[in-house]
């Protein structure tokens, strides 16, 4: 039950003179939704490019489903299980929605490279069954044929998502989902994100947002000058002095 | 056409329930345009293959009704083609794709020396030889992108070219050109008793010079279109469009994607091989000329003024170049007097003297000016004009069609 999926064990990444990781530890549940806050420049998104594979930490291992990550590709590591939504959304931009959707299922049915330069991409019938699933659940259906680029900024968000979530990943990594959204439209993530953890999908979400870190997560490590200070459910975490000296100024929550 | 996206049979076993593409139209423009369908893609297809077959009749009162010329069309047509899998699918500009015409003309010419005059063995050879060139050049330059990719093929190309004037004299002969003789063994020729006293490649008895040369070159030109239009569908097709439009997120989705690059960079380096063979087809003789930089820089300006990623653009863009570079080149002042012979004589006078420049040895000007203009304009090429017109005349007729045709040809 309390295996971990993911585990971060000494952690280090110098980017010349600066400690950008300082002998970060952090263990991720199975199953669960791991928030990490801390301030900007605390390495939270160091950490997380540690992970996917786009910087290889000077020390320390990680290990995930029982392998090491370092030294992979980060299309390895996607196949390995672990999808990532960026800050700011990292789509096919010219091309339709469905496309978009049907890429990484392919990804997923595939393997990193197969040719097949004959069979219509989209007559691959298990690939677009999985897709148009995704794009129902995620309220993109209407806007199956809609080129990318032409979309609002918040589906364009939902869309990243379901790219990821159609691989059905063991390990999904959101990088600040709801940065720059309305208090309407980050209720709305809230909600999806909460649907999405009902399937039992282990997440872990970087976030400034209280509200939504508070509402989604199962345990919050807290990140500070490129280390982890703290680490708790999120009422300990709510309740720890320390925390609110680093993190929050003392400001009451 | 109201449900374009999908083929009935998929309509009946899915979405239930789900009222697909009524009333819905697709917004934006895309890399691909609207995914089309199987129906247009054939029809476009028997179209393409009609108008190619029938250009002696169409274009013979523009004055390029002649054997030469048409397939001088269809062979940079097959070269453009090709070009366009690399840099308008997967957005790989290579400026060293001469290379690869070169090779294809070289290996043609030997298979004509050594094995047959059929020109079969010497396009599969020249079509092979120039994949395997391609296999390494594309291995290492696709260790790199952007304009660092463009910088590494065209310094590949240009080595190339000055190797097949320096040390690969013994392979390419040099200035003089590789060029077919009597005195070649022609193993297979002769072993069949049929051996080809004039030096004529030929199609199994069918000397392929004059129309039958041309007829040759289309059916290839319109076999070389169909290929492209399965792969611009097909899912390799997809993932070439995808790395276009965001490489990173390919990575991060799961797909190596040098090899996707190194399978497009092959098959375009392969359609180049079939032209260059083709060249050698047409004209049994090969040179290093046409390895150099400004035969690599034509076939990128043919795909641009055509439309980068289009199906129909680069064979319409090889098509104009060619067009100016063979008749806008022999137009000379007489011609141009007689042109404008309805005019009042010193109208007529400064007619001559302002478009003289344009002509004969200044055709290059004209072009220059295209391109400019092409570029300025209308930077998705001719067939975006094409399309733009098209979509003016839809609207002209008011609409009457709920789900718009699409298809990004």
């Amino acid at each position: 039950m309390t295996s971990e999926i993911l585990s971060i064990k000494g952690v280090s990444k110098r980017f010349g003179g600066l400690r950008a990781l300082d002998d970060v530890n952090l263990g991720v549940r199975q199953g669960s939704v791991h928030a990490i806050i801390g301030p900007n420049g605390a390495g939270k998104s160091t950490l997380l490019n540690c992970l996917v594979g786009r910087i290889t930490p000077d020390e320390g291992s990680v290990t995930f489903d029982g392998g090491s990550l370092l030294g992979h590709k980060p299309h390895q590591i996607n196949q390995a299980g672990i999808a990532r939504v960026f800050q700011t959304p990292e789509i096919f931009g010219e091309l339709s929605v469905m496309e978009n959707v049907m890429i990484p299922a392919f990804a997923r049915k595939d393997g990193a490279f197969r040719i097949n330069a004959w069979g219509r991409a989209r007559e691959r019938g298990e690939v677009r069954d999985e897709a148009e699933h995704i794009l129902d659940d995620l309220n993109l259906w209407s806007q199956r044929d809609q080129i990318v680029n032409s979309m609002s900024r918040g589906d364009k968000r939902r869309l990243e998502l379901a790219m990821c979530l159609v691989q059905h990943p063991k390990l999904l990594l959101l990088d600040e989902p709801t940065a720059g959204m309305s208090r309407a439209d980050t209720n709305n993530t809230v909600d999806l994100l909460k649907k999405i953890a009902e399937r039992g999908v282990t997440k872990v979400i970087i976030e400034h947002d209280m509200h939504v870190v508070f509402s989604l997560a199962d345990k919050v490590s807290v990140m500070a000058q490129g280390t982890v200070i703290a680490e708790g459910t999120p009422e300990e975490i709510k309740a720890s002095p320390k925390v609110q000296e680093a993190y929050l100024g003392g400001a009451h929550l | 056409m109201s449900q374009s996206v999908m083929t009935p049979d998929e309509n009946l076993s899915k979405n239930m329930g789900r009222s697909p593409a009524e009333g819905h139209e697709p917004k934006g423009e895309g890399l691909r345009g609207f995914m089309s369908s199987s129906r247009s893609d054939y029809l476009l297809l028997a179209i393409f293959a009609l108008a190619i077959l029938t250009m002696p009749i169409w274009l013979a009162p523009i004055g390029a009704g002649y054997p030469d010329i048409l397939q001088k069309f269809a062979i940079f047509g097959i070269f453009a083609l090709g070009f366009n899998i690399l840099f308008g699918f997967s957005g790989y500009l290579s400026f060293g794709h001469a290379a690869f015409l070169g090779t294809g003309s070289y290996a043609a010419v030997w298979m004509f020396k050594l094995l047959s005059m059929n020109a079969v063995i010497a396009l599969v050879f020249a079509i092979v030889v120039a994949g395997v060139f391609a296999l390494l050049i594309g291995y290492v330059s696709l260790r790199r992108s952007g304009i660092y990719f463009s910088i590494l093929t065209l310094a590949f190309a240009q080595m190339s070219y000055n190797l097949a004037y320096s040390v690969l004299t013994p392979i390419t002969n040099g200035e003089t050109g590789l060029q077919v003789s009597g005195s070649d063994p022609r193993i297979l020729d002769h072993m069949f008793g049929s051996p080809s006293g004039r030096g004529v490649p030929d199609f199994f008895g069918i000397e392929l010079q004059g129309w039958p040369g041309f007829y040759f070159c289309a059916i290839l030109l319109i076999l070389a279109f169909f290929v492209t239009m399965r792969i611009r569908n097909s899912t390799f097709g997809l993932m070439l469009f995808a790395i276009k439009s965001n490489q990173n997120r390919m990575n991060y989705t799961g797909f190596a994607t040098r090899p996707y690059l190194l399978a497009a960079f092959v098959i375009s380096g392969m359609y180049a091989g079939l032209a260059g063979g083709l060249l050698a087809v047409t004209d049994p003789l090969a040179g290093a000329d046409r390895m150099q930089w400004t035969a690599s820089g034509e076939v990128v300006l043919m795909t641009i003024l055509g439309g980068v990623g289009t199906l129909l653009g680069p064979v319409i863009g090889a098509a104009v170049m060619k067009y100016l570079e063979q008749i806008f080149s022999s137009f000379n002042e007489g011609v141009l007097h007689r042109t404008f012979d309805f005019l009042p004589h010193g109208l007529q006078e400064f007619m001559v003297t302002i478009t003289s420049p344009f002509v004969g040895e200044g055709w290059q000007l004209t072009l220059g000016l295209l391109f400019m203009i092409v570029v300025i304009f209308l930077p998705g090429g001719i067939m975006e004009g094409v399309r733009r017109i098209s979509h003016r005349f839809r609207r002209g007729r008011g609409e009457t069609n709920a789900a718009p045709a699409h298809d990004g040809h």
